[in-house]
This record gives C-alpha cells, sequence and structure tokens, in this order.
C-alpha cells in the first residue's frame, strides 16, 4: 500500500486506484441514482421500474402535508441560520479579540454538540422545554437547530480570523473610526467569507437534521426528513423521491456555483 | 464571570454585548439541560408517566438488565466493525485521494461530501431496492449464478453496519487525508533507502505517522454509530436496536424519562472517556469537527 506514495505508479497500481475510487462512488452515489430513477417510475412501489412518468413531480404540488413539511423545513433552517450566523460571528469575534473569565467555559460548552452524540442533545432539550413549559413546535424547533448551529458558525469565522491582522483595527482606530465602525468597516468584511461557510453550513446542518428535530418539534412542526421517517412504514411515495431529487439537483447546483467561484477567486489571486 | 484582564480595561462594554447573548445560549440551552438530564436520571416515573423528584439508583441498576445489556452489546458490535470498515475503506482511498493532482482531488473531495449534504434518510431508505429480497443486488447475483435462491440482505446487522459506513465514512476519510497529506515523503524513501521492504515501511513509518488521523477518525465514526437510531431503524428494521433506539424509545414511546436519561448519561460518560483518551494521547479536538 505505501507504493502508492511513491512518484511513478505501475500501471498496477492505477488499475487498483482507478477501480477502487469507482467502487467507492459507485457505493455512495448508487442510493442517489436509486431516489432519481424511482422518481420518474409508474409504479408506486419503489421495487421494480416499470414506466417513465414525470406525474410524481406534478404531484408534489398537491401532497399538502408533504409540501408543507418542505416549507416548515425551508422556514426553520433561514431562522436558526440567521441565529446563529449573528450569535455566532460575534462569539467568534470576542473570543479572538478579548482575554475573559469563563473563556474556557464558552469554548468547552461550544464543544458540546460537535463532540456530543446529537441524541443527547435532543433529549436534554426535549427535557428542558417540558420543565420550562416551552411547547415543542416550529419555536422550540428553531431554537433546538441555532443551538447545534452556533458552535459551527463560531468555528468556521475563528478559522478566518486566525488569518486576520490586528493592525488593520488598530490602525481604523487611529485614523478615528470608532468601534462599531471598525466592525463594519473592517472585521466583518475580512470575515465575511467565513460567515458565509458557516452560514451554508448551518443551513445545510439544519436542513438535515433528522435526531434533534425528532425530539423537539411537535405535531404542528413537521419537518421533511421527519416527514419521510413518517412515511416509511406506509411505504415511501414517488412523489417524495421527486421531491428529494429536486432538492438534491438544487444543493449540487448551489455546491458547484460556490465551487466555481471560490476557484476563480484563487485563479485571480 | 467576565471580568477583563488589566490590559483590556475599557472594553468591557463591547465585550458583554458580544458576548452575552452565546452566554446565555450556551448556559441556558446546553449547560442546564445537561444537568437537569443528570438530576431525572436519579429520579422515578408515577403512573402517569410524570417524572417524581425523589432520589433513586433503580435507573442505574436497571442498565444492567440482561435485555439492556443485549442492546449494549449489539450496539457495541456495530459500532466496532462500523469503525473498522470505514478505516479499511477510508485508508486507501485518503491514499489515492492524496496522490491525485490539485484538480482531481478537489473534485474528489466534492464527490465524497455531495452526497452528505443531501438527505440522509431518503439515501438510507432507497438502499431497499438495492438489496430488498427482490432488489438489484440479488438479481445480479442470481443472474451471475454466484446464488440460487435471493437472500435477505435488509433488516440484518450488516445492513445496519453498511448504512452506518454509508452515513459515516467522509468522517473517516478526510482526517486521514489530512495526515497523510503532511506525510513527509522523504521519510518512506529514506526507510526504502535503508533497506526496509513495502510491508515494514508502511508498518514502521507510515502507520505510526498517520495514526492521529485514524484516532481522530475512529472518534467521529465509533460515537455518532452508538447513537444513529434512525440508521438502525431504516436498516434493521426493528430487530438491530442500538443504544439510540432505546433511549430514543425512553423519550418517545415509553416515557420512562429517567430511565432514558440514566442510559443518556452511561453514553456521555462513554463519549468523554474516548475524548479525554484522544485528546491526552495527543489528538487535538478542534479537529472532530467540521465536514
Amino acid at each position: 500500500m505505501s507504493k502508492l506514495l511513491t512518484k511513478t505508479p505501475s500501471l498496477a497500481e492505477k488499475i487498483f486506484s482507478r477501480s477502487f475510487s469507482a467502487l467507492i462512488f459507485i457505493f455512495l452515489y448508487a442510493p442517489i441514482a436509486v431516489v432519481v430513477l424511482f422518481s420518474f417510475n409508474s409504479s408506486k412501489r419503489n421495487i421494480v421500474f416499470e414506466n417513465f412518468t414525470l406525474k410524481w413531480y406534478g404531484e408534489i404540488f398537491y401532497n399538502d402535508a408533504l409540501l408543507d413539511s418542505f416549507f416548515t423545513t425551508l422556514a426553520v433552517a433561514s431562522a436558526s441560520t440567521l441565529i446563529a450566523v449573528v450569535i455566532g460571528t460575534l462569539t467568534a469575534i470576542a473570543m479572538f479579540r478579548y482575554k475573559f473569565k469563563g473563556k474556557s467555559i464558552i469554548d468547552a460548552l461550544l464543544y458540546v454538540p460537535v463532540v456530543m452524540p446529537e441524541i443527547v442533545l435532543g433529549i436534554s432539550l426535549l427535557s428542558s422545554f417540558a420543565l420550562a413549559h416551552v411547547p415543542l413546535g416550529f419555536v422550540s424547533l428553531i431554537i433546538a437547530h441555532a443551538t447545534f448551529s452556533i458552535p459551527f458558525v463560531v468555528f468556521t469565522v475563528q478559522a478566518r480570523l486566525s488569518g486576520f491582522d490586528r493592525s488593520l483595527e488598530e490602525a481604523a482606530m487611529d485614523l478615528g473610526a470608532n468601534r462599531i465602525r471598525v466592525l463594519t468597516g473592517i472585521t466583518i468584511p475580512v470575515i465575511f467569507p467565513g460567515i458565509i461557510s458557516g452560514a451554508a453550513l448551518a443551513f445545510t446542518l439544519s436542513i438535515d437534521d433528522f435526531i434533534i428535530s425528532f425530539f423537539t418539534t411537535g405535531a404542528s412542526a413537521v419537518t421533511f426528513p421527519l416527514k419521510i421517517m413518517e412515511s416509511v412504514r406506509s411505504g415511501i411515495r414517488p412523489d417524495v423521491y421527486a421531491l428529494s431529487a429536486l432538492i438534491m439537483l438544487a444543493t449540487f447546483i448551489a455546491v458547484i456555483i460556490a465551487q466555481v467561484l471560490s476557484y476563480r477567486k484563487k485563479q485571480k489571486l | 464571570m467576565f471580568k477583563l484582564n488589566s490590559k483590556f480595561r475599557g472594553k468591557t462594554v463591547p465585550l458583554a454585548i458580544m458576548i452575552s447573548p452565546v452566554a446565555a445560549w450556551l448556559v441556558l440551552l446546553i449547560a442546564v439541560p445537561l444537568v437537569y438530564v443528570f438530576v431525572i436520571s436519579f429520579c422515578s416515573v408515577s403512573e402517569s408517566h410524570k417524572i417524581v423528584f425523589s432520589f433513586t439508583l433503580k435507573n442505574y441498576a436497571k442498565l444492567f438488565n440482561a435485555d439492556v445489556l443485549g442492546v449494549y452489546y449489539n450496539s457495541l458490535i456495530v459500532a466496532g466493525v462500523t469503525t473498522a470498515v470505514c478505516i479499511l475503506i477510508a485508508y486507501p482511498f485518503a491514499m489515492i485521494m492524496s496522490k491525485a493532482n490539485a484538480f482531481k482531488k478537489t473534485l474528489m473531495t466534492i464527490a465524497l461530501l455531495l452526497p452528505f449534504w443531501t438527505n440522509s434518510l431518503i439515501r438510507l431508505y432507497s438502499w431497499r431496492t438495492l438489496l430488498g429480497k427482490n432488489g438489484y443486488l440479488n438479481d445480479f447475483l442470481i443472474w451471475t449464478g454466484a446464488i440460487d435462491e435471493p437472500i435477505e440482505m435488509m433488516f440484518t446487522q450488516g445492513a445496519v453496519v453498511l448504512g452506518m459506513v454509508y452515513t459515516l465514512l467522509p468522517f473517516m476519510v478526510l482526517p486521514i487525508l489530512t495526515v497523510i497529506d503532511k506525510l513527509d515523503k522523504n521519510l518512506i524513501e529514506a526507510s526504502k533507502d535503508l533497506g526496509a521492504g513495502i510491508v515494514k515501511t508502511f508498518r514502521h513509518v507510515v502507520l505510526p505517522l498517520t495514526a492521529p488521523g485514524i484516532f481522530a477518525g475512529s472518534i467521529m465514526v465509533f460515537i455518532p454509530s452508538l447513537g444513529y437510531f434512525f440508521v438502525a431503524d431504516l436498516m434493521g428494521g426493528g430487530n438491530n436496536q442500538i443504544i439510540g433506539n432505546l433511549i430514543s424509545r425512553q423519550f418517545k414511546s415509553a416515557y420512562n424519562w429517567p430511565f432514558g436519561a440514566a442510559l443518556s448519561i452511561m453514553l456521555i460518560i462513554v463519549t468523554l472517556v474516548l475524548v479525554k483518551i484522544y485528546t491526552k494521547s495527543g489528538g487535538k479536538i478542534d479537529e472532530l469537527g467540521v465536514v
């Protein structure tokens, strides 16, 4: 295996590398291919592909519960991302600038959602919402999602700040800018890419979250992943596949655009 | 709590504004809930499933019931095998990625992560079409003559492991890729020049230098695979429960929160011990983070 580290690969190695990578990508993408393929299947059951149809893509718009879950997911993800971005960015800047008592406690608490199994956060939030008589629904769900998203925003913004030259801020202050002006004119623009990737991460984590949502919402706010789990018992209908395929397409396009943009930026530098 | 060092005096107001939202949030929604779970793990439940605040150790005693031990056993096997399989797949794959040119490597990283930015439940569910009794894999195996009768691959322990590997693989690939990328290729050349064969070089040079990545990846795969009950539900069909299923049931259907809390405390302790071993042996906690 260590042969793979030497500079000139032999033919055997090339064949091994290619086929091994191909197998991994087949493993990763076969289920996605199934989702896309069966979203065009005329049969309701996802066992054998019968005939090509587009009707399930139309059916999405007549399935109110499905549409509801989709919009709930988007609303929860948007709201929780917004909260996480504001709180997380302020935290990252404060942690970067100041030393203060309790900093290590904040740091340790930030790692809880990252390291602990999600189920632990889910049940502890559920217990506390019950204790505080917070009704389970839209609001509790947004609070829960913001809770696991905040650390990821803090860490991505911190990564960006680690290369930040503080003399820029000092220079601006010497030139008479006040703190707010320094923050909006210098600090925020410098860390903006970190804020954007933190937001993107928080948004995707929220959209795909099942475990924490499972514990922290009620019947009034069912997200798309919860809806999928609900429909497993009766068998998932192809319109759910169709909506999933559309969401995947949107995600793929977003990722490709983001990559092309960052690639272009690197080329310019 | 937030007293400043003398150097930063005069910045108390902006600091307080910036840090109080997160401090309040983390205390109210992470610290207090965890403490509360700890508290109720020593409580009992009334007939109507309400929590009764009187001290008892019976929830912890219940952790040693035979059927509970059976679930731990199954869960540890699933998590252990998942971690091992992930290492065996991710290591050579990371090596291949590390050797590719910059463009190809970026492409491979995106292709590796892309599925994980889309809904994991639907991707797990669609394995049924591939692995089911009438599934494509059975059709293929019968066509090749490897088997005569379709075999049931779904709803087995093997299927749960497959689901876990499928869900967690990138968490193993990325940390291993990071250490392989950092590996000094001259050391390998030196080892070879000194007459060590491929196996010896791998065992004494490459493996020890890349071990931290394997360790970080193992933590990121092992711990979630104790808790991901939806994978066991979708792939194991109720017969292959893991610790996560047991906890989830106490909170969502059996309504024995104190027992569920005791199970969670145990899971927290396992996590803390593993992370402590990891950091003690030189691992960095921030490498256990973000994909």
